[in-house]
């Protein structure tokens, strides 16, 4: 049996909205990446600004469809990026504690920086690393979610 | 490093669970091998931990170099130490196990697998070793997701809907402990475990009713989580449903892990005077648990799926647990803690070697159970040697478990629990020698099988010794259990 489309394609390929989002997709990314780089001194932060950055690629599958989606980003790479955003954090945790100190205690990393730099800029390194991570899972849910239908 | 001990115990695993996806990409059959490298670091550091706790008594580790109060503080005492052992050698024994019957039975999703069964063993850990309350739920909830998830891989259909149901429980459990948390939180203003049961009871005049609530909000999350009757509906159909190595893990920590989450927020948190003259919520849960033992002893006798059967005498199992918690006197725990190791060794040896059977000829029911030991006889005689130690044959280890639980009920006055336990022995050789009955004396209709592959077999046999040692030198374990449980009470 065929499969039978609920919209057509004359119906989905709306003119206004695929040249809006197109535009407004690399603002969002930008905007996640604001959230995310400004977390650890203003509200924000890497999970907040993951989600962002995964909308972005949601807002295109929606409005282009899931192959496009997948193109530009694969589910491999997803499953990647989800584990390699986990270890930037638990790296920067081993990081300290190879240094001397305790786990996550940033100050002891040796950087010719002030300490309280240090920890200013770990902070930021755990925030992407979660970052990274919460963008992959939002959107590899958001696949798995979709691609089940399609899939049968 | 040395100092960092207290942390790499839950980061270890953590970290594996995180590799193993990149691992997984370029050979899949690295996933075990990392695993069990971990598990056995695991095992190497709390061996330490346990020579520096028994030498210079408490370990603390403070995250990040925050002080205790404000930051989350990692506490190894004797009780921790002890679950730390546990948990390492148990999820070791399963990992080695796990290798054959998860090509079997889920070769499409290996990686998949191994990164959830890291991720629970990363869970139990935590759960053991924080000293924060907080913490505590947040690992509570990356154990109980990872176990809705590694039930719900099982091959059929209804291990989705065990899953589901399991799911459903397991939140409503979790908000409560939430709660609980939430609001011991709001009376003190602290969630180090030390600082707060330091402040409860000033908090306790100034506030009854909210602490009274945050203790019967805990017990009742508690008795979920550890499938306490009643509240032991989810734990039936997710042990039958789920794939053999998560049944025996679940069944030998999970539930134990409840079981120390118990200990530790009735006596660390709110104290034995609390819990036993303030609101005695002991005897009331000694009592739940007496109906518990009976109740999972006769539904366990009435079922033919051989791994329901065992989830049912798991629910009286736990009871025995529970008892030895509510009798609250130094020689009940002892039997109630003892029992949580014991049960470990004989329930995760007799769902392993449920789950070579079923591996080698995918029988369930007990009555096609027919001759087996003459075609599995390894496997079989250990699975006898655990079963006569649930039943509580003097020699093995689930005897002396029973024999300090009696010993302690009778000290406390409540000779029924003795009666009840004694009644639950009877019970529990009903249903156990039923099986052996089919299993050693019958004719044997499966042609062509043979005993269960080495690297399932030796785990298994691993475990049935443990259940023989532990009941030899029992003297050694006890006296530190009864160590532990003195410092509790």
């Amino acid at each position: 049996m065929s499969k039978k489309k609920i919209i057509s394609n004359e119906q989905r390929e709306s003119v206004i909205v695929r040249t809006i989002s197109r535009i407004m997709i690399p603002f969002i990314q930008l905007f996640g990446l604001y959230v995310i780089i400004h977390g650890e001194t203003s509200p924000g932060g890497g999970f907040q600004g993951g989600v962002i950055m995964g909308t972005s690629i949601i807002l295109l599958a929606i409005v282009f469809d899931l192959e496009e989606a997948e193109r530009r980003i694969s589910r491999k790479s997803l499953t990647a990026l989800m584990s390699f955003g986990l270890l930037i954090y638990s790296g920067i945790g081993v990081l300290d504690m190879l240094s001397g100190g305790k786990y996550l205690e940033y100050t002891k990393l040796p950087l010719p920086l002030p300490a309280h730099e240090i920890s200013t800029l770990s902070m930021l390194g755990v925030e992407i690393g979660i970052g990274i991570t919460v963008m992959a899972v939002i959107i590899l849910l958001f696949f798995y979610m979709v691609g089940d239908q399609n899939a049968t | 490093m040395i100092q960092n001990f207290p942390i790499l115990v839950v980061i270890l695993p953590l970290i594996t669970a995180f590799l193993i996806p990149l691992i997984g990409w370029w050979r899949k059959k690295y996933c075990l091998y990392i695993s069990i490298l971990s598990i056995l670091s695991v095992f190497i550091i709390s061996i330490y931990l346990l020579n520096s706790v028994m030498a210079s008594g408490v370990v603390r580790y403070d995250l990040g170099g925050w002080e205790p109060p404000y930051g989350i503080e990692y506490v190894v005492d004797l009780l921790s130490i002890f679950m730390i052992i546990l948990i390492a050698f148990i999820s070791l024994v399963i990992a080695i196990y796990s290798k054959k019957s998860v090509e079997k039975e889920l070769s499409d999703n290996i990686v998949a697998f191994y990164t959830l069964f890291m991720l629970l063993i990363a869970g139990l850990l935590g759960i053991v070793i924080t000293g924060d309350l907080f913490n505590l739920y947040v690992f509570l909830e990356i154990s109980s997701l990872t176990a809705y998830a590694l039930i719900a891989v099982g091959e059929k259909r209804d291990a989705l809907l065990a899953s589901f149901n399991y799911l459903i429980i397991g939140t409503i459990a979790a908000c409560f402990i939430l709660l609980g948390i939430g609001f011991l939180y709001m009376v003190t203003g602290s969630l180090n475990i030390a600082d707060l049961s330091a402040k409860l009871p000033e908090a306790y005049s100034l506030y009854p009713r909210v602490v009274l609530a945050a203790m019967i909000f805990f017990v009742v999350g508690l008795s979920i989580k550890m499938a306490l009757f009643p509240l032991h509906t989810w734990l039936p159909n997710a042990y039958t449903h789920a794939p053999s190595v998560v049944s025996a893990l679940i069944a030998a920590l999970m539930t134990k892990v409840g079981a120390y989450m118990m200990i530790r927020i009735m006596f660390t948190v709110f104290g034995i005077h609390f819990v036993t003259e303030v609101i005695p919520v002991t005897s009331i849960l000694s009592w739940v648990a007496a109906i518990a033992i009976i109740v999972g002893s006769i539904n366990a006798i009435a079922q033919t799926d051989i791994k329901r059967m065992l989830a049912y005498s798991s629910v009286s199992q736990i009871g025995y647990i529970v008892l030895g918690i509510g009798l609250a006197n130094s020689i009940g725990l002892t039997g109630g803690i003892l029992h949580i190791i014991n049960h470990a060794f004989m329930k995760g040896c007799l769902f392993l070697a449920v789950g070579a059977v079923i591996y080698q000829t995918g029988i369930r029911d007990i009555r096609d159970f027919q001759g087996i030991g003459k075609k599995m006889p390894y496997t079989m005689a250990a699975f006898s040697i655990a079963a006569l130690s649930m039943v509580g044959v003097p020699p093995l280890c689930g005897f002396f478990s029973k024999w300090f639980l009696a010993l302690g009920s009778i000290e406390s006055g409540k000779w029924i629990f003795a009666v009840i336990i004694l009644l639950s022995s009877l019970l529990n050789a009903g249903y156990f020698f039923r099986v052996l009955e089919k299993v050693w004396f019958g004719e044997s209709p499966h042609e062509g099988v043979d005993e269960a592959p080495k690297s399932m077999l030796v785990p298994i046999l691993i475990l049935a010794a443990g259940c023989i040692l532990l009941g030899i030198f029992v003297f050694i374990q006890s006296s530190f259990i009864k160590s532990i449980a003195n410092t509790l009470l």
